[in-house]
């Protein structure tokens, strides 16, 4: 059978959607893809946009896995449709097709205002559009949005996090008309503006005024109102991109958008249409649920199926500047007959909304203001009996609202349409946990909001969940380390606010503070960042026994020139520092005072060293034997793999420590199967192994690959590190997270050899942001004096030593001479061994 | 010294503590360990009583249940701060001290032995 020819115009989200939704149904290989984006860049997640300014870099927002099968066109405006020779016309080339699906999205609605065009002025839709504002943005000092919708509040935040004095202007007299109603408008305002964003609304703005520069300096309001900005946000709206449906005289919906019927089909049987640009029924929708729904519509009927487009899911929920907004069904109540039930506490600052039924028995919509947590479960009662009393539904954290007391029909994740029936099979199947649901159903892999759900479901079917973290935090440590990275949170105080209770404490704190150190958001002990630390970490030194601490320099690979040896020995001696050779290949220098570190640290980064990390959950050493250099049985040369590894690696933040070797041959005088990665020279490259651990439960590691070269190998180590990062629990060593891992070493090769979560771009963007934003944190604290003001003593008598450091004599060094030597400090018998019997 | 009412001694500026983490003092002689909470001051010894080592200044402050609580950097048993009681094995306290903000000066009033 010939295969059919399918192009698809747009690769933005739901394109993508539609070719994911089509390849995983087209099992008979039945059409050849070619997809047309006129972006540079392959599908991204433009909900998730604004993270950008959060820290966030483009390459996580990335939507798109390469695929053989399909042929991907970027940079490729279309000019037209020919329907009767069947082509699609590029500025480049032309290509035929058989089956054509518009996903061409929507465009910024600007309106027609005197100054629209001067410079300065942006929309926001496009990673293009975000580097523009960011650019102009440095050196300003006032923005504005014009819109005070979703998009408008998003678009708020992102000029408020580029440090800009932020204005929004609204033509309608609340913010998030679409979404809220008054009183929410209301409550919601107060949040924003607390957090400085000045709103004027109910006013048109007129015109744009431009400053002497040219660039655009004010805004000027129908009310004759002024408002200062020299960065001008338009947000006013979106409108389908269907100009080339119209040319090739395919039929409009009455308010644009190419008309589709509820298989997703234009008047054209061959051409088809998803998402933002298409009207279904005469509606477009500007959300990606609906659109996602559209797509897999469009793909089950390519493969011959016959499903139809669901009604449209517009509920929304957000959290904008910190607040959560809600909004689902009819929000606004439009059903003839039906009643609203409304709670407010202003103590709380809390507005909720329910539309009941004239019978007030079946839930119609609602809106949250200030506390969401009721959303998922509401949401999923939309058109179906009240699951429990309206109050108790409201209630804070939800007491009553049980996704367990739904109906099996009830769809859950509304993103990729899963209902409870769906999960309540994967679980009996035989899903343990959430992200066994999630890989099994798709549910919670869009917008997350269903998540908390999946963890209903999953205590509801009895199914052991893994414990929170603790008691100020429910979720795992691999959920927190996505929870910081997706939403971009950058601090333990909003973290813990936003999805956590209490204070913090010695278990979390330092889980957040390796998970922000792993996504490289500065300097430990910069800012709030420093309270997180544990003592090690805070001191960048090993606590003793008696509160003094050790300092251990990298030695990489642990070859180490004459002149540094030296340079050890004479700070070991002008400090009387205890001095020992570790098991690592380095040496530890032990009884240094917290106000001591800088000066000790002055003398060994100026000759050369820095920071070992012995003090971190962190790469630790990349041990190695002498190799081909000088063992005359070496076949590689172990000490330079092992310096190149350790330097690579170095600084890197981890669930636990690291260690790593490199033997230069199979007698493995390196150790190397004792380590979290360990290598081994073979005569034609590189054995790797993974997961082996000494200590308490020693293990050797698993062979994983053969023969590799060496820049395979680094390969292959920069996504086991940055998988294991990303997934581990807080302490689990490689070994114990091989072996919780469902699938185990097999599991782990899909993921890091065959990219089969289609991760393998990210973490290898990961590991090379951490390469190249590596800095000695040593050296970073010696040039600081805020830093250095942390190692004294006493806060009050910065010049007196800490008098309960004491040192006795032993074997010609200084030893700790506490309390507790007399008690422990026995002789070491010597006499003949007693056998039990 | 015992018997004698002690005076309140002056630690430092309240800008040089961080929320959320201690600091060690000197005050009569005595080591004290001080920190700032969101909310609120705290001064407790800084001798962890269970090592004998001078290091709660060190540790790291947080909640348990409703109640303020540093943990020891040790081996991490933790104590209220508002009390000095340990949480993880009963019987064992540390002092808690008197401690208050004026005109922007942290200042430390030892408590007697109880």
């Amino acid at each position: 059978m010939r295969k059919g020819r399918l192009v698809v115009i747009g690769n933005g989200m739901v394109g993508q959607r539609f070719v994911d939704a089509l390849r995983a149904r087209d099992s008979d290989d039945r059409w050849r893809v070619t997809v047309l984006g006129e972006e540079p860049q392959p599908a991204y997640d433009r909900v998730r946009l604004s993270a950008l300014f959060d820290g966030v870099g483009a390459a996580e927002l990335n939507l798109h896995t390469p695929d053989p099968r399909v042929r991907l066109r970027l940079g490729a405006a279309v000019t037209a449709i020919d329907r009767t020779r069947r082509v699609v016309t590029t500025t480049a080339d032309e290509h035929p097709y058989d089956a054509l699906v518009l996903a061409t999205g929507s465009y910024p609605f600007v309106p027609p205002i005197d100054g629209i065009g001067l410079p300065g002025v942006f929309t926001y839709r496009t990673l293009d559009d975000l580097a523009a504002i960011r650019a102009h943005a440095r050196g300003r000092r006032r923005g504005a949005v014009i819109g005070g919708g979703l998009l408008g509040l998003e678009a708020a935040n992102a000029l408020r996090l580029l440090g800009l004095a932020t204005s929004v202007v609204e033509f309608a007299p609340r913010l998030m008309p679409v979404q809220v109603d008054t009183a929410g408008g209301a409550l919601l305002r107060r949040y924003v503006e607390e957090l400085g964003v000045a709103c004027r609304l109910g006013v048109a703005t007129s015109a744009l005024h431009p400053g002497p520069d040219g660039v655009v300096a004010q805004l000027e309001l129908a009310d004759g109102g002024r408002v200062d900005a020299d960065l001008v946000v338009v947000a006013a709206g979106i409108r389908p991109r269907d100009e080339l449906a119209r040319a090739a005289g395919l039929p409009l919906g009455s308010r644009g958008g190419v008309l589709v019927d509820r298989a997703g089909r234009t008047a054209d049987e061959r051409i088809w249409a998803v998402g933002e640009c298409a009207a279904v029924d005469g509606t477009c929708h500007g959300l990606v649920a609906p659109g996602y729904a559209m797509a897999e519509t469009v793909a089950d009927r390519l493969v011959g199926g016959a499903a139809t487009v669901p009604d449209a899911d517009t509920a929304t929920k957000l959290k904008l500047l910190g607040v959560d907004v809600a909004s689902f069904g009819d929000a606004h109540g439009t059903t003839p007959g039906c009643l609203d039930v409304t709670f407010t506490d202003p103590a709380t600052r809390v507005y909720a909304k329910l539309v009941l039924s004239d019978d007030a028995q079946t839930l119609l919509g609602g809106v949250l203001v200030g506390d969401a947590d009721a959303y998922p479960t509401l949401r999923a009662s939309v058109g179906q009996a009240l699951p429990a009393a309206p109050l108790a539904l409201l209630a804070p954290a939800g007491a009553g609202t049980g996704v367990a007391a739904l109906p099996g029909s009830t769809q859950v994740c509304s993103c990729n349409a899963v209902t409870r029936a769906d999960l309540d099979a994967a679980i009996a199947g035989g899903a343990a946990d959430v992200p066994a649901l999630k890989a099994g159903t798709r549910a919670g892999t869009s917008c997350g909001s269903c998540v908390p759900m999946l963890r209903q479901l999953l205590d509801a079917a009895g199914v052991g969940q893994p414990r929170g973290l603790c008691e100020h935090f429910e979720v795992s440590r691999q959920e927190l380390f996505d929870l910081i990275r997706v939403r971009g949170i950058r601090t333990f105080s909003s973290l813990i606010a936003e999805h956590g209770r209490g204070d913090g404490c010695d278990i979390c704190k330092p889980v957040v503070a390796s998970i922000l150190a792993s996504l490289g958001t500065g300097h430990l002990l910069d800012g709030e960042q420093a309270s997180l630390q544990d003592t090690n970490d805070h001191f960048l030194a090993n606590l003793q026994r008696d509160g003094s601490y050790s300092v251990v320099p990298r030695i990489p690979g642990g070859e180490i020139t004459p002149e540094k040896l030296i340079v050890l020995g004479e700070v070991a001696r002008d400090f009387a520092l205890y001095t020992k050779i570790t098991g690592a290949q380095r040496i530890d220098l032990l009884g240094a005072r917290v106000e001591q570190l800088p000066q000790i640290w002055r003398r060994l980064v100026n000759a050369g060293f820095e920071s070992g990390h012995a003090y971190g959950k962190a790469l630790r050493t990349v041990k190695s034997c002498v190799g081909s250099t000088w063992c005359r049985y070496g076949v590689q040369d172990s000490v330079g793999l092992a310096i190149v590894l350790e330097l690579r690696y170095r600084g890197l933040r981890a669930p636990h420590k690291i260690k790593a070797a490199v033997s230069g041959c199979a007698r493995e005088c390196a150790e190397a199967r004792g380590k979290d990665f360990g290598i081994i020279a073979t005569d034609a490259g590189w054995n790797l192994y993974l997961g082996g651990n000494g200590g308490f439960r020693p293990r050797h590691a698993d062979l994983f690959a053969t023969d590799l070269t060496t820049e395979a190998l680094v390969r292959l180590v920069d996504r086991f590190l940055m998988y294991y990062i990303r997934t581990a629990d807080r302490l689990q060593r490689t070994a114990a997270w091989i072996e919780a891992m469902d699938g185990g070493l097999e599991h782990l090769s899909a993921v890091i050899v065959d990219d089969s979560l289609g991760l393998c771009a990210e973490l290898d963007a990961a590991m090379a942001r951490h390469v190249g934003s590596y800095s000695d944190e040593w050296r970073d604290v010696l040039e600081d004096p805020a830093r250095l003001s942390r190692f004294t003593s006493f806060v009050n008598a910065p010049e007196v030593p800490d008098p309960s450091i004491r040192f006795t004599e032993e074997r010609g060094q200084r030893v700790p001479a506490g309390t507790r030597e007399t008690e422990n400090r026995q002789p070491v018998g010597l006499g003949t061994p007693r056998v039990r019997r | 010294m015992t018997g004698q009412p002690r005076g309140w001694t002056v630690v430092c500026p309240l800008t040089r503590l961080d929320p959320g983490r201690g600091v060690a003092a000197l005050v009569d002689g005595v080591q004290v360990a001080l920190f700032r909470t969101a909310a609120d001051l705290f001064a407790i010894d800084n001798r962890d009583p269970v090592t004998d080592a001078y290091v709660l200044s060190r540790g790291i402050v947080g909640s348990r249940g409703g109640a303020p609580t540093v943990a020891s950097p040790l081996h991490k048993q933790t104590y209220d701060l508002r009390t000095g009681d340990c949480l993880d094995l009963p019987g064992v306290a540390v002092r808690w001290h008197e401690v208050r903000c004026r005109a922007g000066l942290v200042e430390v009033r030892l408590r007697k032995e109880a």
